[in-house]
């Protein structure tokens, strides 16, 4: 029990499953009442919120590296969409020769481009174990090669922020071209099924959904681990006094490489999920617009507290879900009104809000917060 | 009773067959010419007045009617280079461009042949009618390219010279349909719009929406050919600019025809720099026609000229030349051309790089006086670039509403300060509303100024709407000069050079010999001593801001003359003035030079080998790379006061 009850109190695993099983067999079954049921929920909102639990897993990610390492990582939207290209290859291979030119091997695209054959690289995609191994292991890489190079030598700060712009901006470029071999301005797309089932059918999406808050889950305890082992503390302590921690003796290179690799394998995981549910992967993901507003979900749920991190996402996506349907020239206004004022006047976010509210209720109603 | 019904019928039956044939659709008739024995569709097909039947018959003639395999429809195709490009025969309209065994040719037997010359000559004698010019020029709107060509050699064989700017349009795919009247008009864009002017009578017409016009398509044989008959029309005009254009249209498009024209008119020639261009149009057409004497002389002529036409011609033509002599001798020419194109080439490129280099510097100063004195990274100065772009556009609108039109040249040299101080309001509105709460956590900047960022764009296309803007040259700003042939230098791309470095200079003034710039340098080093010292830090920290800012939206303004104005302006500028603060060091103006100036040319010379987002993408790496080996840039500031 010990093992457990060190990754969260009693209340927390309370918490943690009841919300769990109401997320992970509520939703399905009540969107398998009849429509007429005032409980039922309509098909088009399984995925969609199976989409807020891939950004919440994204932003499980971003919380770990920027709100406990203290690593402002405005990249992060480019191992997402590096997860989410592996498993659109997979998509891809699926279709097969139900493609507009019917080719027995090639991707519409490609027959498009009048290629010959299958690059290298598109090779194995066909198998979905594989494809799943590369949607983690290629961010994965990506996140060790490049924070290697960058925390070995020491680039902190607004640099590494901005050389990690410039990761993705360089990525989105290059993923913009159609001879990269992934389908250049126009993405991945018209997939068909998934592991056999048709990507329509709301069973399937129901699958996803299931599996998206799965993951979510177990990337909530991955991340709970870690940061409260040893480690944890040691990345805490980077984020506060990085030379002071240098100066104890331990490696600040390596505890940040393991956190920003363990992130990145989170947001391939993200992203992988992200494609069957949304049926499109192209490279406006890369955009460093994106990726900042993955800090801005953080931001607003409270960075350094894993649930706020959840909460954020949940709650930003939500609300641009319902401002750019009901006035999208709004959304841009209200989402930069965000920025500010979540780094002006709530810096712990909407968890620090609620923390400061509660002291300064009478004790009574203080009690261990679910963190 | 039966014999005499049978009778009555047959009659009947005769009376109404011609009314059936003549009711019979045109598509079918075409059809028809498809099949084994196209007899009756040939018949039908003459009698009818639709211009589309002629078109099919004329094609079957000419042998350019075919049968497409994959639906068996029946097209007419014109060559245009390797493709054929598909009319479909019934409707008359361009439908695609196929491979040639994609179709199948439709024969006409001797028979066939027959019945087509008694058929067509009605419509072939219309075509040879002489025409006056108006009638020329609207027989170019003809239905196949085949008619095209005729008519374009019919208005240039009437040897007006209106009908060279006409076909100059034609050619630069400037002449148009007007959807009202099908009246044929030239049109030059104007903004957004079209300057229509009338094709007949050369009357201005007003100017219309885009839409409005429906352009006359030629393809690249036609265009070849035009060529030509505009230089053969142009050469012997009184204008010299004419002249001039003419002979530069004949390098290496001379025909045997031509050439005889264009010896006349070199020889009649005053004006040198005419002379030379007609010199070394005739030296091209000496080198594929003349004897052998000719063309070496011609060799030697055009071994003096640096024109990629003439690279490519010598390269043709070495291939093409028997007699070994003259083979040598364009060899040796062809290399001592090359060597000057590529030295040419390089020096375009550097000053490519330059200009390109001098708008990231703009760009980028502001950011880095901001970054080194607050050691904040401000998002949003991409959307100061982008107030300053667009109050030159405010300004200019201004100009042409309100004053006289004689001073609208002038605009742009208002439009600098005004740049300067909207977007330095903005800045140190910016610093006092926001940033001034968030020293010291230069994380939470970043973002928050990224909100700023959104709102500014989001505000000013809500104002200006999301469409491109265009902020026109001033007409001193307009055209350009030849350093050399094939390396032109444009004003616009000269004057904002200088116009970067006068910046570069002034703000170098400003930090050295001002106060104000002797605090801010303090501020940089040692925030706190300076604090110590006396120094009102806040203060300066806004007038920095406001600095910074302001010389951003005067990097706007010079933005303006080289491209169009819109609300995302500033996100293509943002991450390469970045690239440049990093790359050369933060609060330091010779970093920033160095940086991008380096950025610029790099950029430029990996171009052509990579292509230009290659070529980006090999830069931002190379940047991730060298922040590596020196992670303050290459000129960081020394000193305890640098390891904030």
């Amino acid at each position: 029990m010990t093992p457990f009850a060190s990754v969260l109190g009693p209340r927390g695993w309370a918490a943690f499953l009841g919300i769990g099983l109401v997320l992970l067999v509520g939703v399905p079954i009540l969107n398998l009442l009849p429509a007429s049921s005032p409980f039922h929920i309509p098909n088009y909102l399984v995925p969609l919120l199976g989409k807020y639990a891939c950004y919440a897993i994204l932003a499980l990610a971003m919380d770990l590296v920027w709100g406990y390492a203290g690593i402002l990582s405005l990249g992060h939207g480019a191992f997402f969409a590096l997860g989410g290209y592996c498993m659109g290859m997979y998509l891809m291979r699926q279709i097969g020769t139900r493609g507009v030119y019917g080719h027995p091997v090639l991707p519409d695209f490609m027959v498009f481009l009048n290629w010959k054959e299958l690059p290298w690289y598109w090779h194995g995609f066909d198998w979905f174990i594989f494809a799943a191994f590369m949607a983690l292991a290629v961010p994965a890489l990506l996140a060790f090669v490049f924070g290697w190079f960058a925390f070995r030598s020491r680039v902190t700060g607004v640099y590494l922020s901005i050389i990690t712009q410039a990761l993705t901006f360089a990525l989105l470029l290059a993923f913009f071209r159609n001879d990269m071999g992934f389908g250049g301005n126009n993405g991945l797309t018209d997939f068909k099924d998934i592991l056999g089932f048709e990507m329509q059918a709301p069973a399937t999406r129901r699958g996803l959904y299931v599996a998206s808050i799965l993951a979510l889950g177990l990337s909530f305890l991955a991340c709970r681990v870690i940061v409260t082992s040893r480690l944890g503390k040691v990345l805490l302590a980077v984020r506060d006094a990085e030379s002071r921690v240098r100066f104890l003796g331990y490696s600040v290179t390596n505890a940040k490489l393991f956190a920003f690799t363990v992130s990145a394998i989170l947001a391939g995981l993200a992203g992988a999920l992200y494609v069957p549910q949304v049926g499109i992967i192209n490279p406006s993901e890369f955009s460093p617009a994106n990726s900042i507003e993955i800090a801005i979900w953080v931001a607003v749920g409270g960075r350094g507290t894993l649930v706020g991190a959840i909460l954020g996402a949940g709650l930003v996506n939500w609300f641009k879900t319902w401002l750019t349907g009901a006035a999208p020239e709004i959304w841009l206004f209200f989402l930069g009104a965000l920025f500010i004022l979540v780094t002006l006047a709530m810096p712990a976010g909407v968890i620090g809000l609620a923390k400061q509210l509660r002291r300064k209720r009478p004790p009574a109603a203080a009690g261990a917060p679910a963190e | 009773m039966p014999i005499r019904l049978l009778k009555l019928l047959a009659i009947v039956a005769l009376l109404l067959l011609p009314l059936t044939a003549g009711a019979q659709e045109l598509k079918d008739l075409i059809a028809g010419l498809g099949e084994p024995d196209p007899k009756t569709a040939i018949e039908a097909l003459a009698t009818n007045d639709d211009p589309k039947a002629k078109a099919a018959l004329q094609a079957l003639a000419a042998g350019t009617l075919f049968r497409r395999l994959s639906d068996s429809a029946v097209i007419i195709g014109e060559k245009d280079g390797e493709m054929v490009v598909v009319t479909n025969a019934a409707s008359g309209e361009i439908e695609d461009m196929a491979k040639p065994e994609e179709l199948e040719l439709i024969e006409a037997d001797a028979a066939v042949k027959a019945l087509l010359e008694s058929a067509g000559a009605t419509a072939e004698k219309a075509d040879d009618t002489p025409l006056d010019f108006a009638g020329a020029v609207k027989a170019l709107n003809a239905d196949s390219f085949a008619q095209k060509g005729k008519a374009i050699e019919r208005l240039s064989a009437l040897a007006d010279g209106r009908a060279i700017r006409v076909l100059e349009a034609l050619a630069e795919g400037r002449l148009f349909i007007r959807r009202s009247d099908g009246a044929t008009v030239i049109g030059d864009r104007s903004g957004n719009d079209v300057r229509l002017t009338l094709a007949t009578t050369l009357e201005a017409a007003g100017i219309v929406a885009p839409s409005a016009v429906e352009p006359v398509v030629i393809n690249n044989n036609l265009r070849n050919s035009i060529r030509e008959l505009v230089g053969r029309l142009g050469l012997l005009s009184p204008d010299s600019a004419q002249r001039r254009r003419a002979a530069d249209a004949l390098i290496g498009a001379a025909n045997s025809q031509s050439a005889g024209l264009l010896r006349e008119a070199h020889g009649k020639e005053r004006e040198p720099s005419i002379k030379a261009v007609m010199g070394l149009a005739l030296a091209a057409a000496d080198l594929v026609e003349g004897d052998k004497a000719q063309r070496l002389a011609a060799v030697e002529i055009l071994k003096g000229f640096t024109d990629l036409r003439v690279r490519s011609l010598l390269q043709n033509r070495s291939a093409a030349e028997s007699d070994p002599e003259v083979r040598a001798a364009i060899t040796t020419a062809f290399n001592a051309v090359q060597h000057k194109l590529m030295l040419i080439g390089w020096a375009a490129n550097i000053f490519q790089g330059i200009s390109l280099g001098s708008v990231l510097l703009l760009a980028a100063i502001g950011l880095a006086i901001t970054f080194g004195v607050m050691g904040v990274i401000n998002m949003a100065h991409g959307e100061m670039i982008m107030l300053g772009a667009y109050s030159a556009f405010v300004v200019q609108e201004v100009f042409r509403a309100f004053l006289p039109p004689a001073l609208i040249d002038l605009y742009l040299i208002v439009a600098i300060p005004v740049g300067f101080l909207v977007a330095g309001a903005f800045g140190i509105a910016l610093e006092r509303g926001v940033i001034r709460f968030l020293y010291g956590r230069p994380l939470e900047t970043l973002l928050a100024t990224w909100g700023i960022s959104l709102i500014l764009q989001q505000m000013v296309r809500s104002i200006f709407g999301s469409p491109n803007r265009e902020v026109a040259n001033p007409s001193w700003m307009t055209g350009g000069f030849d350093v050399v042939g094939g390396f032109s230098v444009t004003w616009n791309r000269l004057y904002i050079i200088i116009f970067c470095f006068a910046v570069l200079g002034v703000i170098a003034l400003i930090l050295q010999r001002t106060a104000f710039g002797l605090h801010m340098r303090a501020v940089t080093q040692n925030r706190d001593m300076a604090s110590a010292m006396g120094i009102p830090t806040a203060r300066i920290d806004a007038l920095t801001f406001g600095l910074g800012s302001g010389i951003a939206g005067m990097a706007g303004v010079a933005l303006s003359q080289i491209g169009n104005v819109s609300p995302n302006l500033g996100t293509f500028y943002i991450v390469d003035s970045f690239m440049v603060v990093v790359f050369g060091g933060v609060g330091n103006l010779l970093g920033t030079l160095v940086g991008a100036m380096t950025l610029g040319i790099v950029n430029k010379f990996l171009e052509p080998f990579a292509g230009a987002v290659l070529g980006k993408i090999a830069v931002l790496v190379f940047i991730i790379l060298f922040i590596q080996k020196r992670p303050r840039g290459l000129f960081a500031l020394r000193g305890r006061a640098a390891e904030g």
